[in-house]
């Protein structure tokens, strides 16, 4: 993947535990629990995406249902082509810590992430890396979001872990840690575990 | 599971030296791969701990788990509680230390602490066995092996017998395979004499075994250090045993006090049981054929009278005795003692098998091993303490073997009898007891617990364990090791002649190979016992 294609959105909106990130293409939306990054002159955050969503650019203007007379969807914006003028496709990254000098680093950098900061999809290679330790389930798991944090944290797992050479040893190792993270919570712990696979 | 030096098990989490060392197992060790009766190592920060696995238990740390467990097909969330939050935890009991300056010097301690938190725990390695039960030489005799492990465990058979020690298990649980075993290393490491009553007619000369051919007796394997005396001539000649001597016993050798101690078998009041003192002295030696004699004489009357026993006492004392005299191997007198004999071969180093053939009943048991054991033990005493006196040599230790201990040594009669006498005096003749028995919860307390080193099988009675383990430290948790020996050839050896207990599965006896191994006899190899010699 070249620098130019990974490269996916912009920061809007940003605190040290994450940021809200601009698509610069409408519904090109990195998939929930993907991991993303933010770069920091040599050094970067990484994060994992959540709450993503598309919707008008006016704050309070909903778009109105177009394709009644169209055959496909795609017909509606083919039909309608100022309506990608007037929508934005959006999602909330939550971080899950950064590296400094070339390590990485599981718990939060000291810094948020600068506004307009260029987002990028992360290679494979940097999330094997990245989730060499399991310690950033800590972080991951802590997340407070819209969606259920349980699905974050499944959804991050299961992508994680197809970068990963044996998924499954993974996978099973991840599910060690969140048990131990979870030990006073059987039913969260529960429910995470039944939406991940071996 | 595999014998690796250093198979990790757990940490230590809590404890007590009162109560034992609670470990949480790693999530790596399945709890079904851990036994009771397990040998472990701690390893402290500044020593190392020895101790035995006693139980073993589930844990959760969430009981909403219990509520709804992982159901079938559920197969990652089971795999994932599984040592996280559910684990397994086990108790140990810690019974030596090594490690502190003294222990360096002279071998594993006693516990007088606890080791820390976190400790790891790990199944203990050969070389930690071999470090506290010594290695196979001289004096260290291989028994058996640790259970589920390859290594050789070994007893000091010259310490072992320095005091009365049991062998107890249920019915078919390896008792007397145990004792063979026993016997043949008391004669090869040479830790004492032998003298055996064998109720069954299994150590002297091919001893039975379930399901397969008989096994080799101790005869057949050191013949010219074994003799077999035999009670019943026919028998043995039948079995073709060899035997160095038939056993006939005078009515002029026995004494009131070898039928005291038949009292119940023999359903004696107690009145008769004092008329014996009172005819014996009256008619000297020969008080028992004269007391026979006095039925068909006019004069009866008279002489109960004078010694003051009524007509009932003595009918219930005649049939008493009769009893003994229908005995096939009593006669009034016998010219050859064979109390004589016995003292004779032992005394020259022979080990002695006194086997009963058909006599098996309780009745000729008793009187044969008491009498004997009486007259033996009290020359003994003679020559221990002539020897003492003159500054000899002591003689030979005699360890003397008994099945049905309880029938000599039950409360009601081991404070008379000469099995309770030597029990309690332990080593001071130089003669010590091996009892055996299936219910020792029959034998007097006191006598249990003089007892040095026990070995036992599978018992199942709760009175059973806990007359064996009376006095002992740490019993609740041996308990459940006994309870859960297996039913054939798995013992626990604690006491006098171990550094701690352990569960071990006893050397296989009968297959020609065996007796290859046993039949040896060590040849002298570390210099230190080279300098023993010396
Ligand atoms: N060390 C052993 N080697 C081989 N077989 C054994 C051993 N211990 C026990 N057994 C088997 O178990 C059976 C019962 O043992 P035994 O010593 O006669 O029991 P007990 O004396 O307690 O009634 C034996 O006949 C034999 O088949
Ligand atoms: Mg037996």
């Amino acid at each position: 993947m070249d620098e130019a294609s990974s490269r996916i959105a912009e920061v809007t909106q940003a605190s040290t535990a994450g940021f809200f990130a601009q698509c610069y293409e409408l519904f090109d939306l990195p998939p929930l629990g993907s991991l993303i990054k933010c770069r920091d002159g040599e050094n970067e955050i990484l994060a994992v995406t959540c709450n993503a969503s598309t919707s008008s650019l006016e704050p309070g203007r909903r778009p109105i249902a177009r394709g009644k007379t169209e055959l496909t969807e795609e017909d509606v914006f083919r039909s309608n082509p100022q309506l990608k003028q007037l929508l934005k496709s959006e999602f909330e990254g939550v971080v899950l810590g950064h590296s400094f000098n070339n390590e990485y680093y599981h718990y939060l950098p000291p810094r948020p992430v600068k506004l307009h900061s260029f987002v990028y999809l992360c290679t494979t290679d940097e999330i094997a890396e990245f989730s060499r330790s399991l310690e950033f389930l800590s972080l991951l798991t802590s997340a407070r979001t819209d969606i259920p944090s349980e699905e974050l944290v499944a959804a991050c797992i299961r992508f994680i872990s197809a970068c990963h050479a044996d998924p499954s040893t993974f996978t099973a190792a991840a599910g060690k840690k969140l048990a131990q993270i979870f030990v006073d919570d059987y039913p969260k712990l529960r429910t995470i575990l039944l939406r991940l696979k071996l | 599971m595999n014998q690796k030096d250093s198979t990790k098990l757990g940490v230590v989490v809590s404890g007590s030296l009162s109560q034992g060392i609670l470990a949480r197992l790693d999530s790596n060790t399945s709890v079904e791969d851990i036994t009771v009766g397990h040998l472990v190592t701690i390893q402290g920060n500044t020593r190392r701990f020895f101790g035995m696995i006693n139980d073993i238990s589930l844990e959760t740390s969430d009981p909403g788990i219990l509520l709804t467990p992982p159901e079938a097909g559920e197969e990652f969330l089971a795999s994932v509680l599984r040592g996280t939050t559910t684990y397994g935890t086990m108790q140990i009991v810690p019974y030596l230390t090594l490690g502190s300056d003294e222990s360096l010097i002279e071998g594993p301690q006693p516990v007088k602490s606890i080791p820390s938190h976190f400790s790891p725990v790990y199944l203990a390695s050969e070389t930690d066995i071999e470090l506290v039960f010594g290695k196979e030489g001289s004096k260290n005799f291989f028994i058996g092996n640790p259970l589920d492990m390859e290594v050789k465990l070994c007893l000091d058979l010259p310490e072992f017998v320095t005091r009365s020690n049991g062998v107890f298990g249920k019915s078919g649980t390896g008792k007397t395979f145990l004792t063979r075993m026993l016997l043949i290393g008391i004669l090869q490491t040479d830790a004492a004499v032998n003298l055996v009553f064998d109720m069954h007619s299994e150590y002297g000369w091919m001893g039975t075994r379930e399901k397969a051919s008989p096994v080799k007796g101790l005869k057949q394997l050191f013949a010219s250090r074994v003799s077999v005396f035999t009670l019943d001539e026919k028998s043995s000649q039948e079995r073709r045993v060899s035997t160095d001597f038939v056993v006939h016993l005078g009515y002029d050798e026995i004494e009131p006090a070898d039928i005291e101690l038949l009292r119940q078998t023999l359903n004696l009041t107690d009145q008769a049981v004092s008329a014996t003192y009172q005819m014996r002295q009256r008619f000297g030696q020969k008080w028992i054929e004269k007391a026979l004699a006095l039925e068909s004489d006019g004069e009866t009357e008279d002489v109960l009278k004078s010694l003051n026993i009524h007509e009932a006492t003595f009918q219930n004392l005649i049939r008493g005795l009769n009893v003994i005299c229908r005995l096939p191997f009593t006669s009034p007198h016998v010219e050859t003692r064979a109390v004589d004999k016995v003292l004779e071969y032992l005394q020259s180093g022979k080990h002695v098998v006194l086997e009963f053939g058909r006599y098996r009943d309780i009745t000729a048991y008793i009187l044969v091993a008491n009498l004997l054991t009486r007259r033996i033990y009290s020359r003994y005493r003679e020559n221990t303490e002539k020897a003492m006196a003159e500054n000899r040599p002591r003689p030979k230790p005699l360890v003397i073997t008994i099945e049905e201990a309880h029938k000599f040594l039950n409360p009601a009669v081991a404070g008379q009898t000469i099995f309770g006498t030597i029990a309690r005096e332990m080593r001071k003749y130089n003669t010590t007891l091996l009892v055996i028995d299936q219910r020792p919860s029959g034998i007097d307390e006191e006598v249990m617990s003089q007892l040095g080193t026990k070995i036992t099988c599978l018992l199942d009675s709760e009175k059973d364990i806990d007359s064996v383990l009376a006095g002992m430290s740490g019993k609740s948790g041996l308990k459940s090791v006994i309870a859960k020996l297996s039913a054939k050839q798995q013992a626990l050896v604690f006491g006098h002649a171990v550094p701690m207990p352990v569960a071990f599965r006893p050397r296989d006896y009968g297959s020609a190979e065996s007796y290859e191994q046993f039949g040896k006899m060590p040849a002298v190899s570390d210099s230190q016992d080279l300098e023993d010699l010396w």
